[in-house]
């Protein structure tokens, strides 16, 4: 075979099975967009409500800016949830870290009346199925996510305790995670995923929230 | 003359081929990553059979209608666009009907592009027979794989989780062989579905045998 295909011929060929595969990419694209960002919308607004007290009916989306809380644009999602006389009763913020097997994603529930935190829920984990992934449903390890201290300290700058996960029985302080048996790197992934996330959001947090303990429409009104 | 003979008559055989004979998991012991790594349950071995066989659908119909339009000096770069083009498409529609589905099936979804069955099918069946006979072994090779996904799926969630679907089975008092889950109990089962293929096999190559032997004793007598 020493009669070769010209150049011209390989490079068209090759620009028209690109140019097919681009058109058909896009047009996948746009038809699935929508209910995509629906999904992902209803797996954040499920996990909201699993994270905060009982009894939040409705729930808006902030985003934390050079320390301003704003409806749209880059940085910290906040996700405020209300109860039925539109009062806030707790806020959902997102945190990550390095777990076993991976990053650990998580949203965890922050209550600022009682200044704690009241629950989480994993959003997305690769922990080892019967060892890591325990920190999900093992009815113990959950129970010290029911009031977890995370007070800020009198500057209102900072948080008073670090949170911090200790071996399995070692809890002595409200601020402190009892880890799992077993899975400690998994339940000090948890910890410090939390912990990341309220030391520095937290202390920004504090003087925005006055503009959102109630749900008057008025906020959503200046967009 | 007889070549286009041959390529326009389409067999039952072109269909069952990939189900029994050639297998893709069982007897070609093709595609060997998704099968140890997504069949953890049913619901992930019915996604991934799905996706793959939508993907060896689409590129090997494409590349059997491009055939005569394709260099053979650019034929494999040409396949692998076409092939990663359909594995975006399904990774999209994946997302579209359930996230939870997405994140279960992590990197495999992508993965499905460098699938060597579906490379394989490309370049050993249809850049040589015609699109609809392609379509149909095709077809046949795609639930080749679903059928080899979900028998180690349906296995693994049995004995791993004590449930199939999500259902629980066994009840509360059955404690789960975590191992299946994991990595080990995908080699694991594969392994005993191989036993047990080659031990069909063996035995049904020895009565065949033994057939023949007492047909040539007779002939002799």
């Amino acid at each position: 075979m020493n009669s070769s295909t010209s150049s011209t011929r390989l490079i068209s060929t090759l620009g028209l099975v690109a140019a097919f595969s681009g058109f058909l990419i896009v047009f996948v694209f746009q038809s699935t967009k929508p209910r995509i960002d629906e999904n992902k919308r209803i797996a954040i607004e499920n996990a909201v409500f699993k994270v905060v007290p009982a009894g939040a009916i409705t729930q808006r989306s902030y985003v934390l800016t050079d320390e301003r809380l704003q409806t749209h644009g880059q940085g910290e999602d906040i996700y405020a949830a209300y109860d039925k006389n539109n009062q806030l009763i707790g806020i959902a913020l997102s945190g990550a870290a390095q777990g076993y097997a991976g990053i650990i994603n998580l949203l965890y529930g922050y209550n600022p009346r009682c200044e704690c935190i009241t629950g989480f829920k994993v959003i997305k984990m690769t922990e080892t199925p019967g060892l890591g992934d325990k920190i999900i449903k093992d009815p113990a390890f959950l129970s010290n996510f029911q009031a977890l201290e995370a007070k800020l300290n009198n500057d209102k700058n900072a948080l008073n305790n670090e949170i911090v996960t200790v071996y399995h029985g070692k809890k002595t302080h409200p601020w402190q995670i009892d880890a799992i048996s077993g899975a400690t790197i998994s339940s000090r992934a948890v910890g410090k995923a939390i912990n990341t996330s309220a030391r520095q959001v937290l202390p920004q947090l504090f003087s925005q929230l006055p503009s959102i303990t109630q749900l008057d429409g008025k906020y959503d009104k200046q967009e | 003359m007889t070549s286009r003979n041959k390529d326009a008559q389409i067999t039952m055989d072109d269909f069952l081929v990939g189900i029994w004979r050639e297998n893709p998991v069982f007897v070609m012991l093709l595609g060997m990553c998704p099968v140890l790594a997504v069949t953890n349950s049913v619901v992930n071995s019915l996604a991934m059979g799905l996706a793959t066989t939508f993907v060896l659908l689409g590129s090997s119909t494409l590349v059997s209608l491009l055939r005569n339009f394709i260099p053979k000096e650019v034929r494999i770069a040409t396949y692998i666009i076409i092939i990663a083009t359909f594995v975006t498409v399904v990774d999209y529609v994946i997302q579209a009907i359930s996230l939870d589905l997405y994140n279960a099936l992590g990197a495999f979804i992508q993965l499905i592009v460098v699938n060597c069955i579906i490379l394989g099918r490309a370049e050993s069946y249809a850049s040589k027979n015609s699109m609809l006979k392609t379509f149909i072994n095709s077809l046949g090779m795609g639930l080749g794989f679903c059928i080899a996904l979900l028998c180690l799926g349906a296995v693994r969630e049995l004995l791993g989780a004590g449930s199939l679907l999500g259902h629980p089975i066994f009840g509360p008092g059955f404690e789960p062989w975590v191992i299946m889950i994991l990595p080990p109990g995908g080699f694991f089962v594969l392994g005993c579905w191989l036993l047990l293929f080659s031990w069909f096999k063996q035995s049904r190559e020895h009565k065949n045998q033994h057939k023949t032997t007492a047909e040539v004793a007779n002939h002799a007598g």
